[in-house]
């Protein structure tokens, strides 16, 4: 029976959660705040739950075929954000299920929108753990189970697969699929290390400093502050955010592969990371020349201060805000969203298409306005010095059809239960892509909390359909699937 | 000299051809007894039937005596083991392999004495595509060959009415042409050298002139000969086997390049090594339809470079009819090269020949840095280093017109500097001078001294005036 070989991983998963909870308890131990016992009770619940689960399917573990793994990932990341969400509920008062969820699946995708207000007023161990959640999901939870865990065996990689983003999954760096992910980890740690450090030498507390590393480095953007960044009021720190959202908006791996080859020969010769770098330089002296010139700022360092940091914040899909940019003409934020849906990199933290997928589209273009001149020219789509198969084009055209659609289909959903237009497109676009705060009701300024419970689990599902790259979620939706 | 040859393919059987008359002793190692038997009943070397990496099949070859081996087999792997075995088991001073991959390089680690002991890399594809690159940065030049490292160029060009030195004397050259000193070392006029150059010499249209010069003034020579063209711009490669992949590698980022292949999965392959403004064409070169969608009347110029001698010859013709302005087709049978070039065809190239001045260099005695076949063999440039002093040597310190050179042959240019007074190599530290020869310059020893030979059996003479002789009292 394959569900419940399933459900005996996905048993072994929510025990892992359950260990990874400590860090948030530990915290409200430590300082006796208020959701000392909510973290307790969260905790053992999660354990016990985990334990069972995987206690009571222990005959039938086996080991996973390739679809079984789409059922894992997809019953993984249903099932952790409402454990995530247990502690919230507990926690703080008042806070609906619907709600909880939402917050725990925007954390769990590194998307950063929230539906909670009054953040600072929220005891710290609730806040530690909305932003480690963006941390592990950051990177995904099923790469850190893989790179850590013997448990899932030769199906590892599948799994690796359907989380990990980016349309040539089989490139691999090194031999095993655990070594990938235990180098994908460990690039990880380490830049988290490195933003933590450089945060506190900015002038953040601890606690600070290691709350915003967990959400920049996932490209996630919880803060534990109402105002976000703009709570430091700190040129200094928004522009070490700035450093560390764009090292982490491309692929971890290229660190690695930058580290064997000891140079940065293949982070220049990448095009991706160069179109990355191009697309959002392109980007900040747009929107800065174009605030200038519209007057929205008098003086032109405060424009150009504001822009670098929302730009980054927003093409990298974090969704950091130091000001209300949704307060700035159309243009600027709404360029910005758009950046958000393509501008980072396949195998980095952040959401939305990736520009691989962006440049091997417009590759096509090109390749086929050219066959129109020249009929008998060959020129496949290539990628460095290797053409890209037919097969790999094809799943990238899926992929955007799908994508296209799903955007029209929420937002249509939206729309028909009363969202205003700018609210309800920015809204599908912010969660699908895991950006955050959208404009109009759900701007920098304003939260997801003022939704109704159907508009927010429609966002829910946006946030985890993005995450996973539409496939790996849609894909348990169709007759095929379930078929013997 | 004993010299082995491994492979009786194409490579193998022009190296054996050109080596063969100049009383060298050869043997040729084949798999093929067919072939063998062919290539011995119209040459006169020994035929050995057998993989040459196998120690028994060399000895019985004759390695053990053997001065030069010169492995040419279609794989680089046959050629670099035979090598190893040669040099390790047989002790032969000098090997020669030809590679086609263009990873391994000369004097590389991988090809030293403990690696697969290769003393010179041969790489028929990257000298066919270095010559043909010249002829597109020259287009007025039939052939241009670099000597002493790239310094001096030998440039053969046809003159053409209306160039400024054209029915000129070639006293006159200094007066018409000031600024780039030239030396003519040789004209034809309808593909008969002429036996007397002096002053007095004209030169008329339709000659072909050969012209030493420093690498720097080859416009200015080019230009004096005929009208300068246009530079090129489009070009448009026939084949896109290893010499066209390779060329158009080296010229697509200068010039607007189309390569036309017939086979789709190469062509796929193409793409991909190629930028992506390099247009990779699936389709026959010889099919006009295809060569007239694109544009061949503009194409500045047109490149054979199919593996087959009538597709090139076709399709060249074709393209000229078509409109383009400068076709040139790389042909491997002799006979036909001889029959097309300088008709409607403007260049023809054949590539078993421009390697073969490679080995020439190995075979010279003297101290020979380069040798340059020319006109399909019958011709010879060389490089020779100058050593000894007025006492052992017919060169040092003396008059060119004091060295008793062979009637037509003509020393065209000196490069000095290149050696330290000991005579190891400079080295970074060389400050290179070139000298136009005439008739009154002085050679000094370690200059390196480029003569021009007409007929290939005075080469002999010319060697010998280079040897250091113990006995040679003046």
């Amino acid at each position: 029976m394959g569900a419940l070989a399933v459900l005996a991983l996905v048993g072994r998963m929510v025990v892992l959660f359950a260990l990874l909870l400590l860090v948030p308890l530990a915290f409200a131990v430590a300082r006796h705040d208020a959701g000392e016992r909510a973290f307790i009770t969260a905790t053992i619940v999660t354990a016990v739950a985990g334990l069972l689960m995987s206690a009571a399917t222990r005959r039938f573990r086996r080991e996973l075929q390739p679809r079984d793994g789409f059922v894992l990932v997809g019953m993984t990341w249903l099932v952790l954000p409402a454990f995530g969400a247990l502690p919230l509920v507990l926690a703080v008062p008042g806070l609906s299920v619907t709600n909880a969820y939402f917050e725990a699946m925007s954390a769990f995708t590194a998307t950063g929108a929230t539906a909670l207000s009054g953040l600072d007023g929220l005891p710290l161990s609730v806040n530690v753990w909305r932003c480690f959640m963006q941390w592990v999901g950051g990177l995904g939870i099923i790469v850190l189970a893989v790179a850590i865990l013997p448990l899932l065996g030769v199906g590892g990689s599948q799994l690796f697969k359907a989380e990990f983003s980016g349309p040539l999954k089989d490139q691999k760096l090194t031999p095993r699929i655990a070594d990938t992910a235990r180098v994908l980890w460990g690039t990880y740690f380490g830049l988290s290390l490195a933003c933590f450090l450089a945060y506190r030498a900015g002038g953040m507390g601890w606690t600070d400093a290691f709350l915003h590393m967990c959400s920049t480095v996932s490209l996630g953007g919880f803060s534990r502050y109402d105002a976000s960044f703009g709570h430091f009021q700190s040129p200094l720190l928004e522009m070490i955010a700035v450093v560390f959202m764009m090292l982490a908006g491309i692929s971890l791996l290229s660190y690695f592969a930058v580290w064997r080859a000891r140079s940065a020969g293949p982070l220049l010769r990448n095009p991706e990371v160069m179109a990355f770098y191009a697309a959002i330089g392109g980007a900040i002296v747009l929107i800065a020349g174009y605030l200038l010139w519209h007057g929205a700022y008098s003086e032109p360092m405060q424009a150009v201060r504001h822009t670098v940091f929302h730009v980054v914040s927003v093409a990298t899909t974090t969704g950091y805000a130091s000001t209300d940019y949704a307060a700035w003409p159309l243009f600027a934020p709404l360029l910005m969203i758009l950046l958000g849906c393509f501008a980072t990199c396949a195998g980095s933290t952040g959401g939305g298409i990736k520009m691989i997928r962006m440049l091997l589209l417009l590759k096509q273009a090109r390749r086929e306005l050219v066959r129109i001149v020249h009929p008998n020219v060959v020129n496949p789509v290539t990628l460095g010095t290797t053409a890209v198969s037919d097969r790999v084009m094809q799943a990238v055209i899926a992929y955007m059809m799908i994508y296209g659609a799903s955007l029209v289909g929420l937002t249509m959903l939206l729309l028909f239960s009363g969202l205003d237009v700018v609210t309800a497109f920015t809204a599908v676009i912010a969660c699908v892509n895991n950006i955050g705060p959208g404009l109009g009701d759900v701007g920098p300024a304003v939260n997801y909390g003022g939704l109704t419970d159907f508009q927010t689990w429609v966002c829910t599902f946006a946030m985890l359909l993005g995450r996973l790259e539409l496939l790996s979620v849609l894909v348990l939706f169709t007759p095929q699937f379930w078929r013997r | 000299m004993k010299i082995l040859i491994l492979g009786a393919g194409r490579v193998g059987e022009s190296v054996a051809e050109s080596l063969v008359s100049e009383k060298n002793d050869i043997t040729v190692v084949d798999n093929d007894p067919a072939r063998l038997r062919a290539l011995q009943d119209r040459l006169d070397l020994r035929g050995v039937v057998g993989n040459g990496i196998q120690p028994s099949v060399l000895k019985e070859a004759g390695a053990e005596d053997t001065d030069l081996l010169i492995a040419c087999a279609p794989l680089d792997e046959t050629n670099l083991v035979a090598c190893k075995v040669a040099k390790q088991r047989f002790n032969v001073p000098t090997a020669i392999a030809r590679v086609r991959s263009p990873e391994f390089v000369d004097g590389a680690e991988l090809m030293q004495r403990d690696g697969f002991a290769v003393d010179h890399l041969l790489c028929p594809e990257q000298t066919v595509t270095a010559y043909i690159r010249k002829l597109i940065e020259h287009p007025e030049a039939l052939q241009v060959l670099e000597f002493a490292h790239g310094l001096v160029s030998l440039i053969a060009v046809r003159a053409v009415a209306g160039g400024p030195l054209v029915q000129h004397a070639l006293a006159e050259i200094p007066a018409l042409v000031p600024g780039a000193d030239m030396r003519i070392v040789a004209i034809y006029r309808q593909d008969t050298v002429l036996p007397v150059l002096d002053g007095a010499t004209r030169i008329e249209p339709g000659d072909e002139v050969f012209v030493l010069a420093a690498t720097e003034h080859i416009g200015t020579v080019l230009g004096a000969l005929r009208h300068r063209a246009e530079p090129v711009k489009r070009v448009m490669i026939a084949g896109g086997g290893k010499v066209g992949l390779r060329l158009a590698r080296q010229i697509e980022a200068q010039y607007q390049l189309k390569l036309i292949e017939p086979h789709a999965a190469r062509c796929e392959y193409l793409s991909t090594q190629l930028a992506a403004g390099t247009l990779v064409l699936n389709g026959d070169a010889t099919d006009e339809d295809l060569l007239g969608d694109e544009n061949v009347q503009d194409m500045d110029l047109f490149i054979g470079l199919t593996g087959d001698d009538e597709d090139n010859i076709m399709s060249c013709l074709l393209a000229k009819r078509l409109g383009a302005r400068r076709v040139l087709a790389v042909i491997n049978r002799r006979a036909y090269a001889d029959l097309v070039q300088g008709t409607t065809i403007d260049i023809a190239i054949s590539p078993s020949h421009t390697v073969i001045g490679e080995l020439l260099a190995y075979v010279r005695r003297g101290d020979v840095e380069a040798v340059h076949s020319l006109r399909r063999g019958a011709a010879e440039a060389l490089e020779a280093i100058v050593r000894g002093d007025r006492k052992t040597c017919k060169f040092a310190g003396r008059r060119i017109d004091e060295v008793p050179l062979p009637k037509g042959a003509q020393v065209g240019a000196i490069v000095r500097g290149l050696h330290r007074a000991d005579g190891s190599e400079a080295g970074d530290e060389a400050k290179p001078q070139v000298i136009i020869a005439h008739h009154d310059t002085v050679v000094m020893p370690n200059d390196h001294v480029i003569i021009f030979v007409p007929r290939k059996r005075m080469v002999r003479e010319v060697e010998k005036l280079f040897q250091v002789s113990a006995t040679f009292m003046f």
